[in-house]
């Protein structure tokens, strides 16, 4: 398929000092990477912007900003946004930035087919986008598109608001599929000499765990969006009740793979915080091979979870026991990266720079969530708080707490190798502190006001509701407000930032062991792996050729 | 052939001199592997739907539907079922180095997985019933067309390779495109088996 590393045409733009190669088909999986990155953040702050907008309507408890058509409109491009825009596109341009590089190879094995599952994002964000020309708007069934609410088209076209928001999930599966091939094959196939399984860093183990998800998973969201398609546009009745069909299939459909997906998102932060927090605390990870393969046992379990998502749909009660059982036991795995996580800390040289902050605010903030997503598990909690701010707000805590920190301290932690210059630390701290308030404010009030009762996707609600809606609307504007400094950083860094050297934080991995950032090729010679990873306080070497890597600058 | 890739991928503590080069027609056959398994996922969560409707249904059957016939598609399906047969003959007479072998027996799949199709669309015609007449309509015709969306893909991977057998030089870099395109073939077969099981067996 693609075998060419160096494509002829196109060599120009990958001239490691142009940047315009950023703008173009590159086939470098350095580039793509930071295509995936900077595309995924704009998405982000177009999904922020709807947030903003939920968040100032919630403001007061009358529905007053917004016509509940946008309303419905913006918590639905919310979530698909943040989803599979935001987090699935800047995970993937993270993987395929460092995965090659951690694991000492020159590129991805499909460079072609990864420049391909990169361009299909901005294709499929344009689709979603477009929607808001269609006729009756963009879709309004929230972004799991249960039926018989997502098969209501009021303008009766057949280009509507749910057939773009099918088509877009249709091509970011495909896209995710293909990123999947991609990452799996590499990282089985490609590693440099002596970079056997468990001497892998765990990042690399995380995002092959992650993509082993898409893969059994992804498949299955397909094949209900299919029929979801043929119910919308050409009238079967897989999933219309008032025809015959059968609205839960769909939500298993759905949820066989999107609480999977949370897996897939969650797991490369826990590779990131992994990464981390032995850097920036000068200790081995603690309990490694452990952490390795816990990430395994979170995808064996990940297939047999998503009915607790159903608790509420009629479900049968054994099948209640059966899940919250299972729902239960991945906090196992889990529960032992925790404790390794914190082991590692324990006693080390801890340097708090934005990067450690982040990765340890992300870190508290993800046992918060794991704390209510134990409380979720359990079938009467569940059953009273389901569909309430309760779910909304775990679900936040593991989605900007954990994972949007994660991104974020990886984003620093990596930015002298990506570009060659080392960030602002005042602003990343700020940004920092910034962050965090704004999400426990966000976020923190949406458990108290689910148990008491206030439903989600709500325009308007009780006025009892107000005080806590009023501290979410603030922490939520001050998130927004957040992005700045981090953008202002990002930007200013990258175009005058202090030269960086190949590895600021003295970190041992095979990344920091080329220059900063790396020549097109990577490696010189390829690194023949002498030990494990991390072994910080060691004396040991990680590769037995470390001189000859780095290409000679002329 | 997928759990012996993976295991030599495993067990090999990778050489210096293997490594360096990377053994391309592998990765992109593992690749392709790995997508079959995954695309594989897709029909099966159609049978487990065909399934779930078919044995809770209240109304399976439409109106004046008395079920299918299946003396034609099983015809169909002893030809496309041999079809796999031939096509590994084809690839042992390129293996064996004789192309214009291959290039017969190639030809011959094909030619078996053109008349699957049209079988298919003969049988189509004939029905009763279309894509909107209940569960049992709406499934049919989901499983046999996305099934026959992959046998025409195949015949159009085909058609591809056995252009590509007349360029000179075409299996210097291995035959990838042939051992994928029938792997792709034998997937499309045990797919087809167990729909014709499923569907026209079990009715």
């Amino acid at each position: 398929m693609a075998n060419v590393l160096v494509d002829e045409p196109i060599k120009n733009l990958d001239e490691p000092e142009s940047w315009r190669r950023f703008f173009g088909f590159s086939t470098d999986h350095k580039v793509i990477g930071i295509q995936y990155i900077v595309t995924a953040f704009f998405f982000f702050l177009v999904g922020g912007l709807f947030a903003m907008v939920i968040r100032g309507e919630l403001i007061t408890p009358e529905a007053d900003l917004v016509d509940r058509t946008v309303y419905n409109a913006m918590f639905t491009l919310h979530g698909t946004v943040m989803l599979f825009l935001w987090t699935f596109p800047v995970l993937a341009g993270l993987a395929n930035y460092l995965v090659p590089l951690m694991i000492g190879a020159r590129d991805m094995a499909f460079p072609r087919l990864n420049a391909v599952a990169f361009w299909m994002v901005p294709v499929f964000g344009v689709v979603l986008m477009g929607s808001f020309l269609a006729p009756g708007g963009p879709s309004q069934a929230g972004w799991w598109a249960y039926p018989p609410v997502s098969l209501q088209n009021p303008s009766g076209a057949l280009i509507n608001g749910q057939f773009l928001w099918l088509l877009a999930v249709a091509l970011s599966g495909v896209s995710s599929i293909m990123g999947a091939v991609n990452i799996v094959t590499t990282i089985v196939r490609m590693r440099a000499p002596g970079m056997t399984f468990f001497r892998m860093p765990i990042f690399v183990w995380a995002v092959m765990s992650a993509q082993i998800i898409q893969l059994f998973g992804l498949p299955a969201l397909t094949a209900g969006a299919v029929m979801l398609l043929f119910d919308l546009s050409l009238g079967t009745s897989f999933f219309d009740p008032i025809k015959g069909g059968d609205p839960i299939l769909f939500q298993h459909f759905f949820w066989f793979y999107s609480h999977p997906a949370v897996y897939v998102i969650i797991l490369p932060i826990f590779g990131i915080f992994s990464e981390l927090l032995p850097v920036y605390s000068r200790k081995p990870l603690f309990g490694y091979k452990v952490v390795a393969i816990s990430s395994l046992i979170i995808v064996a379990l990940s297939a047999v979870v998503w009915v607790h998502h159903m608790f509420a749909s009629g479900t049968p009660s054994w099948m209640r026991m059966l899940f919250m059982f299972s729902t239960m036991l991945i906090s196992v795995p889990t529960g032992i990266k925790v404790f390794a996580w914190v082991a590692t800390v324990w006693g080390g040289k801890i340097r708090l720079t934005s990067a450690m902050l982040f990765a340890l605010g992300g870190l508290v903030m993800f046992v918060f969530a794991g704390i209510t997503g134990i409380m979720l598990a359990a079938v009467p909690v569940d059953i009273h708080v389901n569909n309430t701010y309760f779910v909304v707000g775990h679900f936040h805590y593991v989605i900007y707490g954990a994972t949007v920190m994660g991104v974020y301290a990886a984003l620093y932690h990596w930015f002298p190798k990506m570009t060659g210059r080392m960030y602002n630390e005042g602003l990343g701290k700020l940004h920092f502190v910034l962050t965090f308030i704004g999400a426990n404010l966000n976020f923190f009030p949406m458990h108290p006001l689910g148990l008491e009762g206030m439903p989600r996707r709500v325009a308007s609600y009780d006025p009892e509701f107000a005080f806590w809606n009023v501290m979410a609307s603030l922490g939520a504007f001050l998130l927004g407000m957040s992005t700045l400094p981090f953008i202002l950083n990002m930007v200013g860094s990258w175009i005058q930032g202090e030269k960086a050297p190949d590895n600021p934080w003295r970190a041992i991995g095979i990344e920091w062991l080329v220059s900063s950032p790396p020549s097109h090729e990577n490696f010189e010679v390829l690194p023949i792996v002498v030990a494990a990873p991390y072994g910080y306080g060691k004396s040991d070497l990680l590769v037995s050729n470390a001189d000859a890597l780095e290409v000679a600058h002329e | 052939m997928s759990s012996t890739e993976l295991d030599s991928a495993l067990e090999q503590p990778l050489s210096v001199e293997t490594a360096h080069e990377h053994d391309e027609a592998g990765n992109s056959m593992f690749g392709f592997i790995i997508f079959l398994l995954s695309e594989s996922v897709i029909f099966l969560s159609f049978f487990v739907g065909y399934i779930v409707y078919k044995t809770s249904a209240v109304d399976w059957l439409p109106l004046g539907v008395e079920g299918l016939d299946v003396r034609e598609p099983a015809i169909n399906t002893v030809v496309l079922v041999s079809s796999s047969f031939v096509i590994y003959a084809a690839e042992r007479c390129l293996h064996v180095k004789n192309l214009w072998g291959f290039r017969a027996f190639w030809l011959l799949t094909m030619a078996m997985g053109s008349y699957f199709l049209y079988g298919q669309a003969v049988e189509w015609s004939g029905l009763e019933f279309g894509i909107t007449d209940g569960l049992f309509g709406g499934t049919f015709y989901l499983l046999t067309g996305f099934h026959g969306l992959h046998v025409l893909t195949g015949v159009l991977l085909q058609l591809i390779m056995l252009g590509r057998s007349f360029l000179p030089g075409n299996y210097d870099g291995g035959e990838f495109g042939v051992a994928a395109t029938s792997l792709f073939w034998h997937f499309v077969d045990v797919i087809w088996i167990m729909l014709f099981l499923l569907i026209y067996i079990w009715q």
